[in-house]
């Protein structure tokens, strides 16, 4: 198990790699001189050339690219051109954000998708299962930010349930930082309005997230608990009348979990794209909504950063994908 | 068997599989749906302009007279902020959709399904390995983080969102098609061809191809949806078709700034987005229960 988890480690330090390239490459043919653009277009002739000179931007490519790859190996990932500090402090700054919606959302689309998911394959053809299968087409179907809109047309708007915009109110001190998750740091402040405040203001974009892996969720295991239902194992279980909540509980939904959490996995490294849009309808703070603005900004070096810290975090939800189905599955356990 | 005898066999196989395939897609209900509306939404943005009630409405046409109206019999989904109507602009914008779909399958699918049957049939090679590994780095994050970072650097527009995603969209099928020709490749018809002598070109094209198209035909509906919503995501963020053609990314966004008093400019667009992603879902599914097809 260890050597297969550094193979994989190493797998993905080769795609990292390989996608550092690609994204330097394009960041580098793109028109315009990037020492133009960083410093404005009222800088003199002198400052553009030295500037020039400290990116090594008047070297050829691969010396260019060798010279970054050694200051981001060192952990500088250079200044971000638009919000004019280190990107690093940046992403510091929002990445708490992004994390604790994405986390709650994916705590939400868990709960919901699984129970739905269980209740519609254990009572197939009801009307649950009806409503579960609608929930799903709409869930896969309506992109994240038109899912966000209808939210917030009707939550906020309609009925006047939950604020617009925001991690908190207008005015509202947060808690000392701890955590940087509001939730978690008011709830260790003892700041209860305030936590109550913050849930509030992330449901909505949470729930938006949630849909769509709710309705992934649910589907598959819908389909495993449907199939593990007619196995052999399960109807022994029936015939020796076994209580029927510790064979749904006990033994039929741990092997049912299995293609649940693979997908699962996926899943939450796409609601950090996918928060790239919510984010912008509510105006979070996090992360994703710098990441856009940094896009739209052309801010190269800030967009580099986003696009290896997303390659990161998909690296390494499959590498405990790979680890939580191994645990789950004894037969992968043991190939490897 | 005369030539003409032979034809009409051949045509009468080719409709009996014909309405068999047909009976397996309609025995669900919601893909025969599913089918209509898309036919439906394709035939609309084709005759776009005979059937949308005011079609010089889909450029720069301001009428402030009747700016920001509500939904009506005149204007079915309303009129948005310089007069233009919401129904109209919607229609048209269906066809930038549907060409972005088109485009962008057609210029990923051909190289991605070559890369795919060659890293498969010559597995262990130095070819497979460097096709799957820059397969597996452009799979290294989801095709909208890199669409947005090019389409971004190229300058926003149509043609050049068109391009960062079909850059985007072949790994998917170039994997897909790779697992099929590693399990097949093994095969006797594959190594009856081998033995009598078929060209590595035949046996790719001629063996192997014919039993990928079923999952590739499924897996091009399903992502004709996915490349929808990306393009629309692009649109929303003003990277897609520029003003004042009628995207519909671009509606929801612009309209999204006049909730909640005029919801309509927003929610009409928002909706027409779901409901041809929902019917390339539907008919996706359909094909795969017809197909028979296992994992896409």
């Amino acid at each position: 198990m260890g050597k297969y988890i550094i193979q994989r480690l190493l797998q993905s330090i080769v795609v990292l790699f390989g996608l550092s390239l690609f994204i330097f490459f394009i960041a580098r043919v793109m028109p315009g001189d990037p020492a133009r653009v960083a410093l404005g277009s009222l800088a003199t002739k002198e400052q553009v050339e030295k500037l020039t000179k400290e990116m090594h931007l008047d070297k050829p490519f691969p010396v260019q690219y060798y010279f970054w790859l050694k200051s981001i190996l060192r952990g500088d990932l250079g200044k971000s051109w638009y919000t004019r500090r280190p990107v690093t402090t940046d992403l510091k700054a929002y990445i708490p954000a992004t994390l604790e919606l994405i986390l709650f959302a994916f705590l939400i689309s868990l709960v919901i998708g699984q129970v739905m998911g269980v209740l519609a394959g254990y009572f197939r053809n009801s009307w649950f299962d009806g409503l579960s299968r609608l929930i799903s087409y709409i869930g896969v179907a309506a992109p994240p930010f038109v899912v966000a809109i209808f939210f917030l047309l009707t939550f906020t708007y309609i009925l006047n349930l939950t604020p617009a915009v925001g991690r908190l109110s207008l005015g509202a001190t947060p808690p000392p930082q701890l955590t940087s998750f509001i939730i978690l740091d008011s709830l260790l402040a003892g700041r209860f309005d305030i936590t109550l405040q913050a849930l509030k203001h992330i449901v909505l974009p949470a729930a938006s997230l949630a849909l769509a892996n709710i309705a992934q969720e649910g589907r598959i295991t819908r389909t495993s608990i449907s199939e593990n239902l007619q196995k052999d194992y399960v109807m022994a279980h029936i015939v020796y009348g076994i209580p029927t909540k510790s064979t749904i509980f006990k033994y039929l939904l741990r092997p049912s979990l299995i293609p649940t959490v693979s997908v699962m996995g996926l899943a939450f490294a796409y609601q950090l794209t996918n928060a790239f849009l919510v984010e912008v309808v509510f105006m979070w703070p996090g992360f994703s909504r710098y990441a856009v603005t940094v896009m739209l900004n052309k801010d190269l070096n800030a967009i580099v950063a986003v696009v290896l810290v997303i390659g990161i975090a998909f690296s390494v939800v499959n590498i405990i994908v790979d680890i939580v189905v191994s645990f789950l599955d004894p037969r992968v356990r043991l190939q490897k | 068997m005369s030539r003409k005898e032979l034809l009409v066999a051949v045509l009468s196989r080719k409709r009996a599989s014909f309405s068999k395939g047909w009976y397996k897609y309609s025995r669900n209900p919601l893909s025969v749906l599913g089918f209509i509306i898309l036919c439906l939404i394709i035939l609309a943005a084709v005759f776009a302009p005979y059937i949308t009630p005011y079609p010089e409405h889909a450029g720069a046409y301001t009428n402030f007279r009747e700016s920001s109206q509500s939904p009506s019999p005149t204007y079915f989904f309303g009129t948005d902020t310089v007069g233009r109507d919401v129904f109209t602009r919607v229609v048209f914008g269906y066809r930038f959709s549907l060409v972005l779909a088109v485009v962008v399958l057609s210029l990923s699918i051909p190289p991605g399904v070559i890369m795919g049957l060659v890293a498969g049939y010559f597995q262990g090679s130095r070819i497979e390995i460097a096709i799957m590994r820059i397969t597996d780095i452009f799979l290294a994050v989801p095709p909208l983080v890199l669409a947005l970072a090019i389409t971004v650097m190229l300058s926003p527009n149509l043609f050049n969102q068109m391009m960062a995603i079909s850059l985007m969209w072949w790994p998917w099928y170039s994997r897909l098609v790779y697992s099929i020709t590693t399990s097949l490749r093994h095969e006797y018809f594959v190594r009856e061809a081998e033995l009598t002598g078929a060209s590595k070109l035949h046996i790719l094209l001629r063996e192997i191809l014919p039993n990928c198209l079923a999952p590739i035909l499924t897996k091009m509906s399903l992502d004709a949806g996915f490349v929808i919503t990306v393009g629309a995501s692009l649109s929303f963020l003003g990277l897609g078709v520029q003003p004042p053609k009628p995207g519909l990314g671009t509606m929801v966004a612009d309209g999204a700034k006049r909730l909640p008093a005029e919801w309509w400019m927003a929610v009409f667009p928002a909706l027409a987005i779901v409901m041809v992603i929902l019917a390339f879902n539907l008919v996706g599914d359909g094909l795969r229960d017809m197909f028979a097809v296992e994992e896409v």
